[in-house]
């Protein structure tokens, strides 16, 4: 155990150091157009503040917070029992970790109105917040960002493509 | 192989260039029963070719407004060009109800004076006549003017033809890097010129009652904030930026005041903000989604989407300096979903996103009489925007996968669809009637 926390520590200082940019993280069997969505993402966000981080735990893909995109119903912001089992297991790595924050960031799929899915992807983001705070992660770790209908991942107009784009993605600062 | 590959790549971006992307206009619906008019091809009073086709302009023009049709040009049964040389009779015979003549002179300073005639043909008088002096790169500009005289003169309502509008681009790269641009171009799509490009999302441009600046959320700094810039200058300020979303900016129709959505107090609210103190003053209260706001042309009411009822639906408040004067009231019924408003100039039509059957369609509801009508019949339409003089909607749909403009009547009689050569276009706003310096 010792021994990982110096691990995670230097790795967290080697990220640190080097200004690492956000990056989040590819789930298991998506394709290369959230690849491409990512490398643009790059180049938004500032200068990594996040202490150490349980990466162990993020890298492991039998570990509930290894899936970090949830899924959402046509116009709606509820959340599945599985989902809730995953969002519970980010609360716990969150609020044993004080030093770690994460952006939650909302999208819709491009059928309806612009501005009205705007806000659609931010009320599905703050539905994944208000669990997170309920289960103990401070408000001071998670801000939601919404970008409504103008980051697919999926880039086709069909219903498969819709259901992928209808969701919240949990981003780890420095990770 | 891959040395093929480019050679292809190369031609085909010789052939497209580099940026410019060019936007392009099918008439998809014709009316039945436009008025028959003439014209003809204007007399070119200089050396060499005239440098553009006033008369294809023009002919175009009043096609396009679905009030007219106009006689193919090799169907002319003469080619006069000012008034004492028509014989009326010859043009009765092809059932042409109107007919335009005219001449343009190059000037020794590099300026043209253009003439025209609009005649009618069955009572052998001229409606109209006017002499204009265009600038060396103003002659489209002047061939719309014409086109508004001869709207106006005819369907006594003014054209709409010499206008702007400002729209969003989208394109990708073959690294599948996207490029955002906001562009404006006059009413018939050419002339474009873009005026912000961005690698980041770019949304909801809306014109300043001025015709000179344009209001847009650009997601520049990572979150979704407001800026206006002025499209001559170039100069932009940064007007809002507060936690959350800062969306649907949207011009007073006095131009003093901008309605906006801000999420800053938890969820997405209606405010005003004053131009002059930057005083904010929020307008509506409520747990729900409130945002795209639309102004009356009183500017005393908004027009909001919420969906406060449980689905998203148009709602009108009264506004005033102190926020909102009454409770908001619920204006549409058809179904369960009607967003994004548009108000026509004159107030009595609301044009909107209705969906039915799962489909986005634009339909527009008459504020006085209450009847609703469902315009277009494709499956994503967004964005609907009134022309100045009300009489078409400019919106945004897709066809075979690709963001394209399309314009509908306000009855629905006739469309026309504005696509571009390569990516996508969206988001179009027609400008208000402007006054552009010559």
């Amino acid at each position: 155990m010792g021994r990982s926390l110096i691990y995670v520590f230097i790795a967290g200082l080697i990220l640190g150091l080097s200004g690492c940019e956000f990056k989040p993280v590819k789930k298991y069997g998506e394709d290369d157009d959230q690849a491409t969505q990512q490398a643009d993402r790059d180049s938004r966000y500032g200068v990594d503040e996040g202490g150490p981080l349980d990466i162990k735990a993020l890298d492991d893909p039998d570990s509930p917070v290894s899936v970090r995109v949830l899924y959402f119903p046509l116009d709606g912001v509820t959340i599945s029992n599985e989902d809730r089992d995953v969002i519970a297991a980010h609360a716990r790595l969150l609020s044993g970790n004080p030093e770690v924050s994460v952006i939650l960031e909302g999208h819709a799929d491009e059928r309806g109105t612009r501005e009205y899915n705007l806000a659609l992807g931010e009320r599905r983001a703050n539905a994944v917040q208000q669990l997170l705070v309920l289960q103990g992660v401070a408000q001071s770790q998670i801000q939601v960002i919404s970008f409504g209908e103008e980051r697919p991942v999926a880039l086709g107009h069909d219903e498969e493509a819709w259901r992928l784009n209808r969701r919240v993605e949990i981003l780890y600062s420095g990770y | 192989m891959l040395k093929q590959l480019f050679a292809i790549i190369a031609v085909s971006l010789a052939l497209v260039g580099p940026s410019r992307a060019v936007l392009t206009i099918e008439i998809t619906q014709g009316v039945s029963g436009a008025l028959p008019i003439a014209i003809v091809p204007f007399e070119w009073l200089g050396n060499g070719v005239a440098p553009e086709q006033v008369h294809t302009i023009v002919a175009a023009d009043l096609q396009r407004s679905g009030y007219f049709q106009p006689l193919p040009e090799q169907d002319l049964v003469a080619r006069p060009h000012r008034a004492n040389e028509v014989n009326y009779t010859n043009w009765r015979a092809l059932n042409v109800d109107h007919l335009v003549v005219g001449r343009i002179q190059a000037l020794p300073d590099d300026n043209y004076q253009v003439q025209f005639q609009l005649l009618d043909v069955h009572k052998r008088t001229q409606l109209a006549g006017y002499s204009i002096r265009s600038g060396k790169s103003d002659l489209r500009r002047t061939a719309h003017q014409i086109s508004d005289i001869i709207y106006k003169a005819i369907t006594g309502q003014p054209g709409a033809f010499d206008t702007r509008i400002a729209y969003i681009t989208v394109t990708q790269n073959q690294k599948k890097q996207k490029s955002y641009r906001l562009a404006v171009a006059d009413s018939d799509g050419h002339n474009e010129q873009v005026v912000y490009e961005s690698k980041h999302p770019l949304m909801s441009p809306s014109w300043a009652p001025d015709g000179k600046r344009l209001v847009y959320v650009s997601f520049t700094r990572g979150r979704p904030e407001v800026y206006i810039q002025n499209i001559v200058t170039r100069k932009f300020e940064r007007i809002v930026a507060f936690k959350g979303i800062n969306s649907a900016p949207v011009f007073s129709p006095d131009g003093s005041k901008l309605a906006l959505t801000l999420s800053k107090d938890g969820n997405p609210e209606i405010y005003i903000l004053d131009m002059a103190t930057k005083d904010l003053t929020r307008v509506t209260r409520n747990f729900a989604i409130d945002t795209e706001p639309a102004w009356m042309p009183d500017g005393k009411a908004i027009i909001f989407t919420s969906d406060r009822g449980g689905s998203p639906q148009l709602y009108r408040i009264g506004v005033n300096a102190q926020g909102s004067t009454g409770r908001a009231k619920r204006l549409t019924f058809e179904g369960d979903y009607n967003a994004r408003g548009a108000v026509s100039p004159d107030g009595r039509y609301l044009a909107m996103v209705h969906r039915e059957e799962g489909r986005y369609r634009i339909a527009v509801q008459d504020l006085k009489a209450g009847h609703f009508r469902v315009l277009t019949d494709s499956r994503l339409d967004e964005s609907p925007s009134f022309s100045p003089n009300g009489s078409m909607i400019i919106y945004a749909t897709e066809d075979n996968y690709r963001g394209i403009l399309a314009a509908v009547s306000v009855d629905g009689r006739s469309q026309q669809r504005l696509s571009l050569r390569t990516g996508d276009v969206r988001e179009p706003a027609w400008s208000s009637f402007i006054s552009r310096q010559r």
